[in-house]
């Protein structure tokens, strides 16, 4: 611990010598990814050349990561707000009030390009990273849940062997670093979703989410004021790691990428713990006046961001920063992204308060520099002023792209190809057709990957990984023993978003908002991560700007305003952009935790019941089929794409989460799951899978067209529920005060049997354990992984 | 009747354990910070889960040597009652209170997950409300939790009865299906000589509350205050 330091004499300008020690060449503005008409912004707010520090600066926040110079102008059309809203996007992570004075604070980032380049350390660091946007804000963190997705890990798919391989290693590297993080920093992973496609080969997408509780009153922002407070920072010592984080992960990837190894910051959950214990204590002596989080591009970001938001200036003298290495210049320490480490702006004169926490929890804590009033971001190095740079300028006057916006175009054909029909008009093995589809690796169990996440951590677990959505209760809040609880869960079907953007987007926020009703709590907030390619090609803006629209519009109906998120653009490796991928999280309150309705059948000669929207399915019998075109069934067993998304309409799928919620709180329901990936046969298997409870199924309503309708189309809006005969009745009542719902009793659960009876024939019949095994074993057998019985063995 | 539950950088199931003697058995309890010596005349000891330093060079190894152990061993030595759960367990061996070592998981992975534990003994503080080949759900969260000891060590344990808990099948068979991590034995959970001291890397304080898929593992802290209560 140091005691304040002198920052006199204090320089008035940077020198003549100083910008002479380098010129700006058109390779040097190159390096830095800036284009000459943004150089001339920068000379222009500068009013003079920039030095190599202040170039630096502006290259990571005007990276398109740090600045969404190509987003920003998009997401304005999101919703924001609702009564429950505390804190909207810009901060560090969005904050809703959920009751009792709990106040939770949410968010998901991403973590992609470091994750291909070094799997591990990428998606250790990117759960680390969105850990410390919770607690910046006061709040602990309660849960993280993860949305990934790679190419293939199968034998039999159609790629090389090197790229197989790589696949492997990238899914097994990015596991094993969102568990070792997580798990050491001790906070409970709830799930998320695993999905595999070709597409994602040489860009893997890691979207990490974390949720933390802070009462509503002590809410802490990222906002400097008080002119001569002192400017603390804790945590970590600086190196040379990660420099130029935000600026790789805002360019495509070439050949020889990997090389950028050293740009991946290496994360120490250990030293994030002793952080976050110590920044919560730090907080409680009331001796803090702002904190932020040094992640994308560090100390720049976090200084010229708080002093921006404060309206005031801030002067830090790097000599007084912890380094781990010797010899950094400003450049490199402005740009280190070093791992867990934060900034704080103190009361004057209470600074030795922050000082004893930091000394129990063994961090460094030490005086870097002032708040000043002219709002400026001013930096002194060796008693030489590095940079002198106006905060508006790096904040809220970055560069904003209107890019071009290309006209979009359906990428497949609408009608299925004719040997399709042909297939799809014999009788077939659907038996056979199911296993496979339980067998894929898109609907394969993924307990391999959660089993190696701490899901108990902080005993609040009233729903781990496997189900529909994480569920958690609020110690500490509505009555002991019927604690209040909160339901989250993650969805993007990057599939339906190539097919369709706009559409796609709707049906994720849809379905992740029908995951958390069906656990019977009301989703209230969402938080979005956009992953797409290269905004600068005309046709990727199409995907991106369309499908903000879809999750405006489905935010919009569906009462989840977007509290923040994040964009990941430039996903892309050798010119091939990734399918559009917006993810949704979206969180719900439960008032009672222990009316938490499970996903899973829990016993025999249960009633199961259709829910589904009272409308005509499809208008003709061509919009049927092209919508059957975007299912699992079409990718895994025909291994053909076309036609284009499931219909969905907002105010039936509003409907639909008011009943479950309804239905839920009335304790009426026995399991609730909704129809997804692979249709109601899928979803009937995986709901027996836990307790190993078959079904009988044999009363379809007579709208089907086929088995393939019936069995393994991908139908929005509808769910699965299973109750006891006096429920039933119950139910049924209450769904007819619903004109748009329709209550279908399909059938039975059994103990064993698997039967599935469409038009008095019998076409799927085995029986649940002998459905499990493919469903239970896919992913790990494709990994070559054992456990240990089969290690000993 | 007081506890007292360990509190180094990195525990993470402090709190979690807290909770359970505070909010369900409803007893006094505090925390007890590594550097300090003082064991504020509790009457119990709980060594959380988590990640104690780190677990760098070894898990438990540097917390061996914190100012806490060492008033630790010498309250075990005089029979004060110590239970050591996941990385306590961990930390109890690299003490030297409990025997044996605990090696990465023979499937080199993390794993968190239920599993069900056989009762071996009723003979301890521990396990007095439990009755022998009893079986309880109750879920493991480890990377190292691969039980290892010399064979006239596991000769010693078993003469003694000083195995507390066993991997097995919900019905009670101890069999090699139901051993998640290749653990010697299938042992679970171990007593010291004295009685006084358990080690286990299940998790109890996971396994209290019905919400959280299962309450056996009250059951252990239950026999726990049963037995400090008939000791005053």
């Amino acid at each position: 611990m140091k005691p304040e330091t002198s920052l006199a004499p204090r320089p008035a300008s940077i020198t003549p010598e100083l910008l002479a020690q380098h010129s700006i060449t058109p390779e040097l503005l190159a390096q830095h990814s800036i284009t000459p008409e943004e150089y001339a912004r920068i000379e222009a707010a500068l009013g003079r050349t920039p030095s190599l520090t202040e170039l630096g600066i502006y290259s990571v926040m005007w990276s398109e990561h740090c600045s969404y110079k190509s987003s920003r102008v998009h997401l304005k059309r999101l919703p924001t707000e609702s009564p429950r809203v505390v804190q909207g996007p810009g901060e560090n992570a969005g904050i809703i009030d959920v009751g009792d004075g709990w106040a939770c604070a949410f968010k998901i980032e991403s973590h992609n390009h470091p994750s291909y380049i070094e799997p591990f350390q990428g998606a250790a660091t990117g759960v680390g990273g969105i850990l410390r946007d919770i607690f910046t804000m006061g709040a602990r963190p309660l849960a993280v849940m993860d949305s990934l997705r790679f190419g293939p890990i199968d034998k039999d798919s159609e790629i090389s062997s090197e790229v197989l391989h790589k696949n492997h290693s990238i899914v097994e590297g990015v596991v094993h670093g969102i568990a070792a993080y997580g798990n050491c920093f001790g906070v409970p992973n709830l799930g998320g979703e695993t999905k595999f496609e070709p597409c994602y080969s040489g860009n893997p997408l890691v979207n990490a989410f974390a949720l933390g509780l802070v009462r509503r009153d002590e809410i802490f922002y990222a906002k400097a004021t008080g002119i001569g407070n002192p400017v603390i920072y804790v945590g970590a010592k600086t190196g040379r790691d990660g420099i130029h984080g935000a600026t790789m992960a805002s360019e495509e990837f070439k050949e020889g990428s990997e090389q950028k190894r050293p740009n991946v910051q290496v994360g120490d959950p250990f030293m994030e713990k002793l952080l976050l214990e110590a920044c919560i204590e730090a907080m409680r002596t009331g001796a803090i006046v702002g904190i932020q989080d040094m992640g994308a591009a560090g100390l720049t970001s976090s200084s010229c961001e708080m002093g921006a938001r404060g309206g005031v200036g801030l002067e830090m003298n790097l000599d007084q920063i912890p380094q781990r290495e010797t010899g950094m210049t400003a450049y490199e320490m402005m740009l280190s992204e070093s791992q867990e480490r934060m900034l704080l702006v103190a009361e004057k004169g209470r600074e030795q308060e922050i000082f004893d926490v930091f000394t129990k929890w063994g961090l460094d804590a030490t005086i870097v520099g002032t708040v000043i009033a002219e709002p400026r971001l001013r930096i002194l190095h060796r008693g030489e002023l590095e940079a002198d740079i106006p905060n508006q300028s790096l904040t809220d006057d970055a560069p904003r792209y209107h890019r071009p916006i290309g006209t979009w175009k359906a990428p497949v054909p609408l009608d299925p190809p004719a040997e399709v029909l042909e297939v799809l008009k014999q009788p077939r093995d659907y038996t056979a057709d199911l296993k496979k589809l339980l067998a894929s690796s898109n609907i394969s169990s993924k307990r391999w990957v959660y089993e190696q996440y701490d899901s108990m951590v902080q005993t609040n677990t009233a729903q781990g990984p496997g189900g529909e959505a994480g569920v958690m209760r609020i110690k500490g809040s509505g009555t002991p023993g019927h604690e209040r609880g909160l339901a989250m869960a993650l969805d993007g079907n990057s599939r339906w978003c190539y097919l369709d953007p706009k559409q796609g987007a709707k049906l994720a926020v849809a379905e992740a908002a029908r995951k958390v009703a069906c656990t019977g709590a009301t989703p209230v907030a969402a938080t979005n991560c956009l992953n797409f390619g290269n905004p600068e090609k005309p046709e990727i803006m199409a995907q991106l700007s369309s499908a903000i629209d879809g999750l405006a519009e489905a935010c919009t109906a569906l009462g989840t305003p977007i509290t923040g998120g994040n964009v990941s653009l430039y996903n892309e490796t050798k010119g091939e952009g990734i399918y559009p991928t917006p993810v949704i999280g979206i969180v719900g309150v439960i008032d009672d935790v222990t009316k938490t309705v499970s996903a899973n059948f829990q016993q025999a000669d249960d009633h199961i019941l259709l829910i589904r929207p009272n409308f005509l399915r499809y208008a003709n019998e061509q919009q049927r089929l092209s919508a059957f075109g975007s299912s699992e069934y079409a990718k895994v067993v025909l291994n053909k794409l076309w036609g284009t998304v499931p219909m969905l309409d907002l105010g039936d799928e509003a409907a639909l989460q008011k009943v479950l919620i309804r239905l839920a709180a009335e304790e009426l329901l026995h399991s609730a799951c909704d129809i997804s990936d692979g249709g109601l046969a899928v979803t009937l298997a995986e709901a027996g899978f836990v307790h190993g409870i078959g079904v009988h199924v044999a009363s379809f309503q007579p709208d089907y067209a086929d088995v393939f309708d019936a069995c393994f189309s991908e139908t929005s809006s509808s769910i699965v529920i299973t109750c006891d005969t006096e429920s039933r009745k119950k139910i049924e009542k209450i769904i007819d005060e619903y004109d748009e719902l329709y209550c279908d009793p399909i059938g039975t659960t059994t103990s064993d049997r698997f039967e599935l009876i469409f038009d008095n024939k019998i076409v799927i019949h085995s029986t649940i354990a002998d459905l499990k095994q493919p469903w239970s074993t896919a992913l790990k057998s494709s990994l070559h992984d054992q456990t240990a019985n089969e290690v000993l063995a | 009747m007081k506890f007292g539950v360990l509190v180094f950088p990195g525990s993470n199931c402090d709190h979690d354990t807290y909770h359970v003697i505070a909010e369900l058995a409803h007893q006094p309890v505090t925390f007890l910070w590594h550097d300090s010596p003082s064991l504020e005349n509790c009457d119990a000891i709980l060594v959380p889960g988590g990640f104690a330093y780190g677990d760098y060079l070894r898990t438990g190894a540097i917390a061996r040597f914190s100012p806490v152990m060492q008033s630790v061993k010498k309250f075990a030595a005089d029979g004060g009652l110590v239970l050591g759960i996941c990385n306590g367990f961990q930390i109890l061996c690299e003490a030297g209170l409990l025997p044996g070592a605990l090696m990465r998981n023979a499937g080199l992975k993390y794993i968190c997950k239920q599993v069900w534990l056989r009762t071996e003994t009723a003979d301890s503080p521990f396990t007095n409300l439990l009755t022998p080949g009893e079986t309880l759900k109750v879920p493991i969260g480890h990377m190292e939790g691969n039980y290892f000891c010399d064979e006239s060590t596991l000769a010693t344990l078993r003469r003694d009865e000083r195995i507390a808990f066993r991997y097995a099948t919900p019905e009670g068979e101890i069999t090699r299906e139901a051993n998640p991590n290749g653990s010697l034995d299938n042992i679970a959970g171990i007593l010291n000589e004295g009685r006084n001291v358990l080690g286990m890397m299940p998790h109890p304080d996971r396994s209290s509350e019905a919400l959280l898929g299962s309450a056996d593992g009250f059951r252990i802290f239950q026999s726990l205050t049963g037995a400090l209560a008939a000791r005053s």
